[in-house]
């Protein structure tokens, strides 16, 4: 019998477990719905859904729906250009970003305020405001390619990389952390001879490793899902992403089983992606120690 | 000697090359770009791609190249292409769409000849101010599905095309049903869709009772039509169908939806012939496909499906429209019909199909599409008044006043008439 008192840490520890179990539960539950549901035929899923059966991989089980999903739509294809979209935008999304912010913080230079305001105004506006004028804009843009001279970008993937390289969300975050680190560890580098340059990528980078991982998880999930901006620019199948391509399974008579495993799919690579640089980010606060 | 040679070998190459040149401009045929928003369908794609392969094959003028949209992506990436001129030469429209895109000056009207679209079901054919810009490979069809079984059991009247139910035999099968405790519901009318699910298949019961979406003898206003006393009647009615238990509301699992018919839960349910084939699977001869109650001005269903039109960007519009007129072809259109379950617009096509000859399982589509069909307002407006009307149903659905309900969607299709200054050229 245990003492219902604050003191008792068993008791304490029990009701910090019972709280965390629920918790992940919540969290753990659609997706498990998701993976046990892409194994199941549609009658028995529909019949599923609303028992315990729905979590537990029983029933006609197989990979059937797997299957009819990779013969419906080229999975392959979308995840290929997910994954080229999003990694080419988070990699140079990072170090553009990261180089604004660091200009914001470290270097003077006029209408500095300015700029770093109007940046931050950019927060509040919603993509879908904009998305018509910046539609009208890259229809009409130059570009120099291997194939030589061209107008308008629709139909590429530039014009699902270039336009959000840049965010005023990444660049605040940088600049915040940054404004954080030691100025005497700039101050000492820039007497020992750095330059600009030098501080930025050999002193303050390696030392913003948690920063980099939370605005590559966020950057990676805003462009992998992805949806409003490749159905406006994407008319040809070769570059539409995931997100598009969940659309391919939503017909007059929805085969859900197959909509659950394409989910389960395109699901993997942000998992792995969360979980790689969840480790990366655990394991760049012990190493620096800064933010301690 | 070598400048002979050189010389001979440079005119022999030169021949070579113009050959090769008349010989590529000879074959050379012009782009069409087709956009369909079947991606994802194999079936469909199937018969498309045949469609476009046996038009490039059958004539030297014209190379249609297909490119297949998600559907329910379709018309945000048309819209974008419109705002982008980046239109195709051909692009499919879901009917009722039609006009608004012929109204922003995405489509042209097309250049096909019209006798051979004169025995075409009306609600394929997509006229708008007079002209035609559009015209579908099938048109669909919502009936009162249920079992032969059922009503017998409560002693209902199986009604036909010639005698409907009346709304108060209709009302009266419904209380029977649930009477009899045997069912969630009695009825279900598909309330987990959503978007045009509501005016295509709700629509037809305000305009059985006398109202509709708007005054299509102007397409000015809704004013009377929407919320006139007909409407009202309709109102009240729909409420009832939640107040009384009859019909699952808004928050219908989508689940039961789709099985909850074949699996006992409901006794009736108002769909369309696309998912008429599992219900006949189920309920062999049992399954009954009945039309729609009579409200007191006609039994009604909606109509008109997607149609292929020419966009008014396409340099080739003479080609577009013999792509469009090439499709019409019977086999054509009985292909749709046998891969899709859709009902054939003519009956020459329906004779060539399984399910819709004269006898066949879903024939009854054909006969309802012919004799209770009601395009929805052919107008521009429409997509507005699509989903105003869509909120109203659902506010309704869930207890709102309904003289209020309907007198607000009629002065908020009002005023976006006004705003696009009555969708006037």
């Amino acid at each position: 019998m245990f003492r219902l008192d604050k003191d008792n840490p068993t008791l304490r520890l029990i009701v910090r477990y019972m709280v965390l179990t629920l918790i992940a539960l919540i969290f753990v539950t659609p997706i498990l719905f998701m993976m046990m549901s892409s194994l199941k035929p549609d009658q028995q899923l529909l019949a599923d859904t609303s028992s315990i059966r729905a979590f537990l991989p029983i029933g006609d089980i197989s990979f059937d729906n797997y299957k009819a999903a990779f013969e419906r739509a080229p999975i392959g294809m979308f995840m290929l250009n997910s994954l080229l979209v999003t990694g080419v935008t988070v990699v140079l999304g990072l170090l553009v970003c990261s180089m604004a912010g660091f200009s914001f913080v470290f270097l003077n230079w006029r209408g500095k305020s300015i700029a770093f305001s109007i940046i931050l105004a950019t927060l509040i506006v919603p993509f879908e405001t904009i998305a018509i004028p910046m539609l009208l804009m890259v229809s009409k843009l130059p570009w120099l390619g291997l194939d030589g001279f061209s107008w308008g970008w629709l139909n590429s993937y530039r014009v699902q990389i270039i336009p959000f390289i840049a965010d005023g969300l990444t660049i605040f975050l940088f600049a915040q952390y940054f404004k954080d680190l030691p100025k005497e560890l700039i101050e000492a580098s820039r007497i020992e001879g750095c330059s600009w340059w030098q501080v930025y990528w050999r002193v303050v980078m390696p030392l913003s490793g948690p920063i980099i991982a939370t605005a590559a998880i966020l950057k990676f999930l805003a462009m992998y899902n992805q949806y409003l901006w490749p159905i406006m620019v994407t008319q040809q199948e070769q570059y539409r992403p995931v997100l598009v391509g969940l659309q391919y399974f939503f017909q007059l008579n929805t085969a859900w089983g197959e909509v659950m495993a394409y989910l389960t799919i395109i699901t993997v690579p942000v998992l792995a992606f969360y979980l790689a640089l969840q480790r990366a980010f655990i394991a760049s606060i012990a190493s620096t120690g800064v933010k301690g | 000697m070598k400048i002979t040679k050189n010389l001979a070998l440079t005119l022999l190459s030169a021949g070579a090359l113009g050959s090769a040149f008349v010989s590529t401009c000879a074959f050379a045929k012009t782009d069409l770009s087709l956009w369909y928003h079947g991606a994802g369908n194999k079936v469909e794609a199937k018969v498309i791609n045949q469609i476009v392969n046996d038009f490039n094959r059958s004539q030297s003028d014209w190379n249609v190249v297909l490119e297949s949209f998600p559907q329910g992506s379709y018309n945000d990436s048309v819209v974008a292409a419109a705002l982008a001129n980046n239109l195709p030469d051909i692009l499919d429209v879901d009917g009722p769409v039609m006009p608004n895109w012929a109204w922003a000056g995405y489509l042209r009207p097309l250049l096909i000849d019209k006798n051979k679209i004169a025995d075409f079901l009306p609600g394929v054919k997509g006229y708008w101010d007079g002209k035609l810009y559009s015209i579908g490979l099938w048109d669909s069809a919502v009936a009162m599905v249920t079992r032969r079984s059922t009503l017998n059991e409560v002693g209902a009247r199986i009604p036909t095309i010639d005698s409907p139910w009346t709304e108060e035999e209709f009302n009266g099968v419904l209380k029977k049903l649930k009477a009899t405790g045997k069912y969630d519901y009695p009825l279900d009318l598909g309330m987990a869709e959503s978007g045009e699910w509501f005016p295509y298949a709700f629509s037809p019961f305000l305009q059985s009772f006398g109202g509709d979406l708007i005054d299509r003898s102007t397409y000015k206003t809704a004013e009377g039509t929407l919320n006139g006393p007909e409407a009202i009647a309709f109102g009240e009615w729909w409420q009832s169908l939640f107040v009384n238990g009859y019909a699952p509301g808004n928050s219908q699992d989508p689940a039961d939806h789709e099985t909850g018919l074949l699996e006992g839960k409901y006794a009736m349910q108002w769909y369309g012939n696309w998912a008429a084939l599992k219900t006949l699977n189920k309920f062999g001869d049992d399954a009954l496909f009945l039309p729609a109650p009579d409200f007191g001005h006609g039994p009604k269903i909606g109509a008109a499906s997607w149609q292929f039109g020419v966009s008014a960007a396409s340099k080739h519009p003479q080609g577009a429209s013999d792509f469009i007129e090439f499709a019409l072809q019977d086999k054509y259109l009985a292909a749709f019909s046998d891969s899709l379950g859709v009902i054939p617009p003519t009956q020459s096509a329906a004779t060539l199909t399984t399910n819709y000859r004269q006898g066949g399982a879903l024939s009854v589509f054909y006969v309802l599409s012919k004799a209770q069909a009601l395009v929805r307002p052919v107008t521009p407006g429409y997509i507005v008044e699509a989903k105003v009307f869509e909120k109203a149903l659902a506010d309704i659905a869930d207890g709102a006043d309904v003289a209020d309900t309907l007198d607000s969607a009629a002065d908020e299709i009002n005023a976006d008439i006004e705003k696009n200054r009555g969708y006037s050229r």
